[in-house]
Formats: C-alpha cells, structure tokens, sequence
C-alpha cells in the first residue's frame, strides 16, 4: 500500500523489516507509555476522591490533589500519548519509506531523554514549580530542554521521509507536518505567554497552546496511524484519496485558527472570539469528510470492525471522534458557552478526546503491535476483550456522567443558587465518574499484566508465526 | 503543492501555523499595546497594603518571623511594607500557581449567566494587564467559585482557618487542606501562607469599589498604617 513504485522498481534489494523497524525500541515506547499512563490515572482517581471528599491521603504537600492533577494532564500529554505515538513512528515511518530514523543511538538518546523530560516535569509539578499555562506546566528548567528535544525527534524521523522520492502517502503528509507544528506548538507556548505578553494576550496566546497541542501534535499523529492501520487491517486501499487531501488541507487550515474558543467571554476582543467559533464549525464540516472516507473504506466489511480487534479499536476511537466533533460545533456557540464553560462539560468534552480518541487508538495499535513485536499471540486474547469492554464501557459512563454533571452545574450557577449547591448535586456524578475511572484503570492493569504474560510467554516457546501474515514484512 | 513535501512543510507546517499565530495571538497584543504591563510594584496599592498590615497584627509572630521587624521611622516603614507586600504578592501568586489552585479558580468574570449578579462588574482587559497576570490567570474550571473579585469580601483570620482546613468554614467543601503553609495551627501562618493569603486579598483591590459583597463588614484593627 505504500506509494513510490517507481523507485521500488528500480531497486532490486528490499531493506527488510529487521533493517528498518528497531522493534526493541517500539517495545520500551510502549511499555513507558503503559507506565505514565498508571502514574496519571492514580493522579486521576486521587483528585477525583478528593472532589468526592474521600481522599485516603489528605493533608500530604507531596501528595496535594491539586498538584497531582497537573501530573494527570501532563503526564496522559506528555507520558501516554507522546510515547506511544513516538513508538509507533518508530514502526510505521520506516516501514513507508524503506528506510531506517536517522540514527540508531539518536532514536536511543531520544527515548532516554524524553522518559527524563516526563519524569522531571512530573517531579517538579509535585515540588510545587508548576508554570500557569494548562499543559505547559512543565517547570521553566525543563521547556529548553525538551524543545531540543522535539527539535532531535524531528530530525531523526524527518530525515528518512524527506529522503523518499515521488509522491508521499497521506501519514507521511500528517507526520510531516505534525514534526513542524509540534516543534512551533511547544516554542510558543512554553515562552511566549510567559515571557513575553500579559494579560488577555496571554490568554489568546496559552488558548492557541492547548489546541494546537491536541489539534497539531496529538490529531494529526493519530490521524496518520490511522491512514496506515486502518488499510492495512481491512487489506484495501482508503475509500478516497481526495477526502484524504480535503481532510488534511482543511485540518491544517482550519485547527490552528480556533485557539480563542477555549476563552469565549474573556476580555478578549469579540470579533477573535467570533472568528474562532466560525473556524470551529467550519472545522466540524472536515471532520465529516474524513469520518465519511473511513466509513466508506470499511464498506462492505463492516463486520471486521466487530470481530477484529484492533480494528475495533480504531473504529471505535473514529466514532468517539465523531461525536466529540459533533459535540464541539455545538458547545463552541456563545449560547452554549454561557451555560456548560468552567463545568464537567468541560472535562468530559476532554476525556472523550484524550481517552476515548486517541488511548483507543495507541490500544488498538498496541494490540495489534505487541504480537508481531513478541512473534507469539496474546497471552490471553480474552483480556484484551476485557480491556476494550472496560476502558470503551468506562469512558462512555464517565464522559456521559460529566457531560450531564455540566448541564447541571451550569444551571445552578446561572439560577443563583448558593455556590455549595453546585457542589452537593455534583457529588453524585463525580462518585459514579470514580466508578467508571476504576473501571477504566482496571482495564489498563489488565492489559499490562496480559503484556508481560505475552512476553514471558514469547521467551519460552521461541517464535512463531502465529499471528496473521500481514504485519510481518517490509513490502507487505 | 497539496502532496508535495514543500507545501505541506511550508504552506501547511509554517504558513498556516504563522497565519493563526498572526490572527489570534498577535492581533490582540497589538490591540493592547497602549496598556503598558504593571509591574508588582505598581500594584500595591491602599486596599492592599491595609490588609498586608492587618496581616501583621493579626498574625504579629508569624509575621515577624517571615518578614523581620518593621523600621520605627514612619516613612522608611511605609517603603518597607510596600516592597515586602511586593514580595508577599509575586510569591503569593507562585503558590496560586504551584498550587493548581487555578484549576478549580476561575479568575474572569463573564457578561453571561448572571455572573455579575453573582461576583461583581464583569472583567475588563485593563485589569489583566500586569506582571501578575504573565502568563493570564483566566482558568478554565470553577469547581470552587471565581475570585477575580474576592479580595477584601473575607478577612484575613477566615482565609488563615480555610487554607488550613477548608470544611471548618464552607461546609462540604471538596477543596484540599494546605496544612503546610502553616507551623501547625491557623494562627501560624508560614512565608508562604501569608504570601497566598496577601495575593488572594489582592484580587479585585483595583477596584474603586472594594469589595464587592453585600453583607461586607470592615474588621476594625488599629491601623499600622502611614503612608496611605
């Protein structure tokens, strides 16, 4: 399915999978993914006792709530999503341009020193050395650091797509625009608002941040695993190539224009506040171009998103994106927002995103991965249904849970009730949230526990092929 | 150009980035620029400085002990509680930070919902436009209420006793006690608890009209004060 023939043609040595993909590395990727994403979902079930008024350690500085929230939000940005998405180029970007990153110890070096970026912004969150921007928290010690960072991960993974010759196929259109925007996304953010503009400027600058995180360097990474797998997986081309062109020239169009909406109603000037409410909705309209391809390349084999797992992952995760799309155009309307902005709307409206999104799809790749990586079946091919049953089932409970919690919330403040009000009526969605985050971290304990069963299991019958023979080599 | 590896880095990558950069967040900069940025010392002012004072009466050891004694001179006592009010103010506004408190804290006040009714004159650009607020406070969630408005509406005692222990006085409260920014008891505010405590009586203290609260009744201290 990759493009180039021309030059394949003419080349008669194939590099071979064992060339170009450093599985051992995919491998660490993932499991400091797994790791992160235990450390933010404790931070996660900590802050919601608390909210509960059930918190089991109160009164610990180390151990404040509302430190560990910020390690909850980082750590699922910066520890889940950016590893897996970095172990997953490091299978995929190779494999679509024949060629190997651009160094074999850069790749290690990056691994190393991204896992300390992580840690030394969780770290120093919890010493209380947060910065005021949402996601940008990472203390002033650290942005250099992993800027530099960025700028190494863009070239080790750039060198190898710049290389290829004749026309590029669409994941290497999101990769490559997404190693650019993540490197300007991060400089922007992490300096400009603290540094340099004050006030509602920095509000309209810290806004652009938190969007472009998710809209340049999260969707447009997820986007382009999913133009790889889902071919893949259902054995045919995508339905059509111009909705592919129409999906990422009008992402890239329109994403990054709609920072303000994350602050409608501020003193931010209101004709910027319109502009990015169109630009949100004009957005929502791509959005279904892209929904309706990959609808249109599952056609006829719809029943494969049921019985394939990692297909259902990833179908699964394109529904979700649906409706938070959906859910978007919708709450970015200034009618909207006097009512559901500063409630669980809010964080429901993310945790769809984040969770429903993106950590379905790094499963699905996950599940789809680890096999072919350790050349044996799942240690058990139940509990990877239990962790899709679990980690689906608990992020539709929770996301329904805060999204209604919001509507609530949003009444009782605009109804003048005494503010506890709000709060003894959340009380009840936020215990059945805590239930569902259980459920839900459950699930992952699960899949770690079935992961390294896998390995050991992949130690003591040596390899096999028993997997399905579409993953394994280079030309596939 | 769409699938070229030139347009999609420079068209898409940088060209599209630096349009939305220009129209989002350069405009409004520029929009302001005729608001200069406050620095800290610049916004002590006479509400201010009447509730750091309060502060040293109140808490006269505790006080004594982050910040020293105060000169006898009247003038040289004037600068002297204005620079550590100064102080009190950016390190405040650092525990707001290190914190989190600013994810449960809204610091805006919207022209919807009743939030006027509630909080006070909603929030205009110039109030924003200082050192303080580098990066913007604005927040994205009230779990707790806004206090872009909530200085001066509770004294200095009722912040000391709610950091310490939240549910003593707002019943039910889901907010986390911060018993380390004090030496064992509310009555002992540390450096740190009195500089969070100074910051949040700074919120609103620009107003002419300070506080905003109905049942507001002054404490009546003998005043330190007399410079102002």
């Amino acid at each position: 399915m990759t493009a180039a023939p021309a030059v394949l043609n003419t080349d008669q040595d194939f590099p071979h999978h064992q060339e170009l993909v450093e599985e051992r590395l995919v491998l660490w990727y993932f499991i400091a993914a797994l790791t992160f994403m235990v450390v933010s979902m404790l931070a996660g079930i900590l802050m919601g006792l608390q909210l509960i008024r059930h918190n089991p350690l109160p009164a610990v500085e180390l151990l404040s709530p509302g430190r560990w929230r910020m390690v909850h939000t980082n750590a699922i940005a910066y520890g889940f999503l950016a590893n897996a998405f970095l172990g997953i180029m490091h299978w995929v970007v190779p494999r679509l341009t024949l060629r190997p990153c651009f160094s074999r110890s850069l790749s290690y070096a990056i691994f190393a020193a991204w896992q300390l970026v992580v840690l030394a912004t969780a770290v120093g969150i919890l010493l209380g050395q947060a910065q005021g921007v949402e996601w940008g928290e990472t203390p002033v010690w650290i942005d250099p650091v992993a800027l530099f960072g960025l700028l190494l991960v863009a070239i080790n993974f750039g060198t190898p797509i710049l290389q290829t010759r004749g026309p590029m196929y669409v994941t290497l259109w999101y990769y490559l625009a997404a190693l650019v925007w993540t490197f300007l996304t991060y400089a922007m953010g992490n300096f400009v608002p603290e540094y340099f503009v004050c006030g509602s400027s920095a509000g309209a600058v810290g806004g652009l941040f938190i969007h472009d995180l998710v809209g340049l360097f999260v969707t447009p990474l997820g986007w382009g695993m999913m133009y790889y797998f889902v071919p893949i997986l259902l054995k045919r081309p995508m339905w059509s190539h111009g909705l592919s062109l129409v999906g990422f020239w009008g992402l890239a169009f329109f994403y990054p224009l709609q920072g303000i909406h994350h602050f409608l109603y501020t003193p931010i000037p209101m004709f910027l506040q319109y502009g990015a409410v169109l630009s949100t909705i004009a957005l929502e309209m791509v959005v279904v171009t892209v929904i309706i391809n990959f609808l249109g390349t599952l056609h006829g084999t719809g029943g494969l998103a049921l019985t394939n797992l990692p297909l259902r992952y990833f179908y699964t995760g394109i529904l979700f994106y649906f409706l938070t799309c959906l859910q978007c155009a919708l709450q970015v309307t200034m009618t909207f927002q006097a009512l559901i902005h500063f409630t669980d709307w809010v964080v429901g409206h993310a945790h769809m995103v984040m969770f429903g999104v993106f950590s379905m799809w790094q499963f699905g790749a996950m599940t789809y991965l680890i096999p072919r990586i350790f050349k044996t079946d799942w240690y058990s091919p139940q509990w990877c249904e239990w962790h899709y049953w679990a980690s689906a089932g608990g992020l539709s409970v929770m996301a329904g849970d805060l999204i209604l919690a919001g509507l609530f919330q949003g009444w009782s403040w605009a109804a003048l009730q005494p503010w506890d009000a709000s709060i003894r009526l959340s009380i009840p969605f936020w215990s059945v949230r805590i239930v569902a985050g259980l459920a839900m971290f459950g699930a992952q304990i699960l899949f770690i526990v079935n992961f390294y069963l896998t390995w050991r299991k992949s130690l003591r019958v040596g390899p096999e092929r028993a997997v399905s023979p579409s993953g394994n080599s280079a030309t596939a | 150009m769409f699938e070229r590896k030139s347009g999609i880095i420079l068209i898409a990558g940088i060209g599209f980035f630096a349009l939305a950069f220009l129209s989002n967040a350069v405009v409004p900069i520029l929009m302001y620029r005729h608001l200069p940025e406050k620095t800290a010392k610049e916004l002590v002012n006479g509400n201010l400085r009447y509730q750091f004072e309060d502060l040293s009466q109140r808490f006269p050891e505790a006080f004594q002990q982050a910040y020293g004694v105060p000169p006898t001179d009247p003038e040289q006592a004037g600068d002297w509680y204005n620079d550590h009010c100064e102080n009190a103010l950016k390190v405040g506004r650092q525990i707001y930070i290190g914190e989190g408190c600013w994810h449960c804290h809204s610091q805006f006040v919207r022209p919807v919902s009743n939030e006027d009714r509630r909080w006070g004159p909603v929030s205009k650009s110039w109030e924003y436009q200082n050192e303080l607020q580098r990066p913007v406070m604005f927040g994205t969630r009230r779990v707790g209420p806004d206090l872009s408005r909530e200085g001066g509406r509770r004294s200095n005692d009722w912040h000391a006793v709610h950091f310490f222990q939240p549910e003593a006085l707002s019943t039910g409260s889901p907010m986390p006690r911060y018993p380390w920014l004090f030496d064992g008891a509310p009555d002992k505010p540390t450096y740190r608890g009195l500089a969070l405590i100074t910051y949040i009586q700074w919120l609103g203290s620009w107003h002419e009209s300070y506080p905003y609260y109905e049942d507001y009744l002054p404490v009546p201290i003998k005043t330190a004060s007399h410079s102002e």
